[in-house]
């Protein structure tokens, strides 16, 4: 049955990104320029170093330093089909695809996973912004709702971290069908009275911020992140007008009541296991890195979905496999 | 440096003089002022109880609005542990006259949601002096939707001159805001305990406290509207305030007897902003006993128990 048949055991993973490492072993800052090591930004979270300008970071990397001990489950996501509209720009839709799976080693924008944060159990779902921008499409909806239904069924917190530049324009009007998607998505979750903790990264921007990014029951933004529905280029273009500096990140947001908090990475982790905690009506957490959770509760997997996601294309491919 | 209310002078100039003596002492060793310096503490403290043993209303508005006095934010840092602020209606803006998030009162968790006025210029005009805006009780609304999700009491603190009389704040629509905010208070299926710390005023203060349980300091006024306000439309002289205070009934022992709240939380001789920490701890003690008594009900029981209390409001108690 669709996802979990394809449930992987939580292993330390994480660290061993099939992910192609840059040949140079150096990136720059996009805000100061300053030349960055690639393992000194590794360790420092995807940070930078000397201005703290909080870079994209990969979902599997994003987990390792989420879940207690680094370890977490993959939760199979049921596959779509490719390519329904026969997308081609310059390139075919296909061959962005794969050579997005090529340059990233994962096979599409989002990654659902479960695991332990202070001893909490909860699911957690990434956008992958180096795949394809983190594009919304297909994939990325089946995602959203294979976390909601594996958080309602496991009865645990979702917690979401958004990244992504829109919609899959290659999917045309079936990325725009994933903001209802996603929207019923978030609704299974309140139905069932589960926190739904949107945590939001530099960008999200366009459809993404229009449905589940704004749902949450609370919302926390890494500092600086770009959240926004139409992008600063296509407001100064359509008005003419320069932008003040800080229009649309976090911290204006903040300002104009669209989120919770703005919170550094490097204490989202315990930020989290504070407010998971306290809505789930549980005890003070333990702080501090704790190590992977006993092998019982490790190979604990979810139980039978009695359905597949509505809709959910490829679910006949899932159950083969 | 005490802040000293005008009806304290007196109270002032003893201590002072013992202040001085001290100095003076500390300056010259030969000196001996303990005895006289001692005999003046006596009085300052006899006069201090004595002024507020009968303090009158108009007094007791001045001792409500002492600066001194701990605020929301003193309450939340000092009874609260794990507070998460959460911001935002989710619509326009963060409103800093009102605080609010999560928190664990002991190892409860809670909202926690109350009006903080600062405690010095920068903080009184970013806070706005403690007077919200439509945002602000819209987000008050939301954090209280939240907890009634999550099955959390909510404790609401209540220190506000009033909702912000300003053209934005109608524009957005502040009645609207602090109907909802009021209607919200009788929906939700959790307890709801609240504490007039200062001043309780008006619709902005009956939007947080339309409570299953209320409480007032010793000392915290509670009014449809200013005694300032008042006398200027009824006397027609804003300088009637006295008159207005008295007949206001806006004293926490008035309320009390009226029905309109459930308990008085005693304050130190001289005010809570003479022991800032006892009054925080008395608070505190209040809020968890009043948690505690409505331990035996559930979501239909609390939402009925505020219901009956304010429909029953009015009905028993005062009349000369
Ligand atoms: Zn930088």
């Amino acid at each position: 049955m669709n996802w979990i048949s394809n449930y992987v055991r939580p292993k330390i993973n994480s660290l061993f990104s099939r992910r192609e490492v840059p040949e140079n072993l150096w990136s720059k800052c996009e805000e100061c320029g300053t030349m960055l090591f690639h393992r000194e930004l590794s360790d420092n979270l995807h940070v930078c170093t000397s201005c703290d300008h909080h870079m994209a970071i990969c979902p599997r990397e994003r987990f390792a330093s989420l879940f207690d001990g680094g370890v977490f489950g993959e939760i199979e996501v049921p596959e779509t089909r490719p390519d329904p509209l026969q997308f081609r720009d310059q390139k075919k839709y296909p061959d962005r695809m794969k050579l997005a799976q090529r340059t990233t080693g994962e096979a599409e924008a989002m990654m659902v996973v479960q695991g332990e944060i202070g001893r909490t159990p909860i699911i957690a779902a990434a956008q992958d912004f180096s795949f394809m921008g983190g594009s919304m499409g297909m994939f990325v909806g089946n995602a959203i709702i294979t976390a909601a239904q594996a958080a309602v069924q496991m009865k645990r917190p979702l917690i979401l971290f958004s990244a992504a530049g829109g919609a899959r324009m290659q999917e045309g009007i079936l990325s725009l069908m994933q903001m209802p998607r996603t929207t019923v998505a978030v609704e299974m979750l309140k139905e069932a009275g589960l926190p739904y903790i949107v945590v939001l990264t530099h960008p999200t921007t366009g459809g993404v911020t229009a449905s589940y990014a704004m749902l949450g029951d609370v919302h926390i933004a890494e500092p600086n992140a770009l959240i926004c529905f139409a992008g600063p280029r296509v407001i100064e273009q359509t008005i003419r007008e320069k932008l003040p500096e800080g229009f649309q990140r976090a911290e204006y947001l903040l300002d104009h009541g669209m989120l919770d908090r703005v919170t550094h990475r490097k204490n989202m982790r315990d930020e989290l296991i504070t407010i998971t905690r306290m809505l789930l009506g549980e005890g003070p957490a333990i702080m501090g890195d704790l190590p992977a959770p006993s092998p019982e509760t490790e190979q604990q997997a979810p139980p039978p979905a009695d359905t597949a996601p509505t809709g959910a294309e490829g679910s006949a491919e899932a159950e083969k496999a | 440096m005490t802040h000293y209310l005008e009806f304290e002078k007196p109270l002032a100039e003893i201590e002072g003089k013992a202040e001085e003596l001290r100095a003076m002492a500390r300056a010259s060793e030969e000196m001996d002022v303990d005895k006289e310096a001692e005999a003046l503490d006596r009085k300052a403290a006899d006069l201090l109880a004595e002024l507020y043993k009968k303090l009158d209303p108009w007094r007791k508005c001045l001792v409500a609005r002492h600066p001194g006095r701990p605020h929301c934010k003193d309450y939340i840092e000092a009874l609260f542990r794990e507070y998460t602020p959460l911001a935002g209606d989710r619509n326009f803006a963060d409103d800093h006259a009102v605080m609010g998030g999560l928190a664990r009162l002991g190892d409860q968790p809670v909202v926690v949601i109350g009006h903080e006025k600062g405690h010095d210029t920068k903080t009184r005009i970013e806070r706005n002096f403690g007077m919200a805006r439509p945002e602000g009780y819209r987000k008050a609304i939301r954090l209280m939707d939240l907890a009634d999700r999550f099955n959390l009491p909510v404790v609401t603190l209540v220190d506000t001159p009033g909702a912000y009389p300003g053209k934005g704040a109608e524009e957005r629509g502040q009645s609207e805001a602090i109907a909802r905010a009021t209607e919200k208070c009788l929906q939700i299926g959790v307890p709801l305990v609240s504490v007039i710390i200062g001043e309780g005023g008006s619709g902005g203060a009956v939007a947080f406290a339309t409570a299953n349980r209320v409480a007032m300091l010793e000392h915290s006024i509670y009014s449809v509207i200013s005694p300032e306000g008042c006398a200027s439309i009824l006397w027609k002289d804003a300088e009637k305030m006295r008159e207005a205070a008295e007949a206001l009934r806006l004293t926490a022992q008035d309320l009390e007897r009226l029905g309109v709240i459930d308990r008085i939380i005693d304050e130190p001789v001289g005010g809570a902003q003479r022991d800032r920490e006892a009054t925080i701890a008395a608070v505190g003690a209040t809020i968890g006993a009043m948690l505690d008594g409505l331990d035996g009900l559930d979501r239909e029981g609390l939402i009925q128990d505020r219901r009956t209390k304010f429909l029953d409001m009015g009905t028993k108690g005062l009349a000369a």
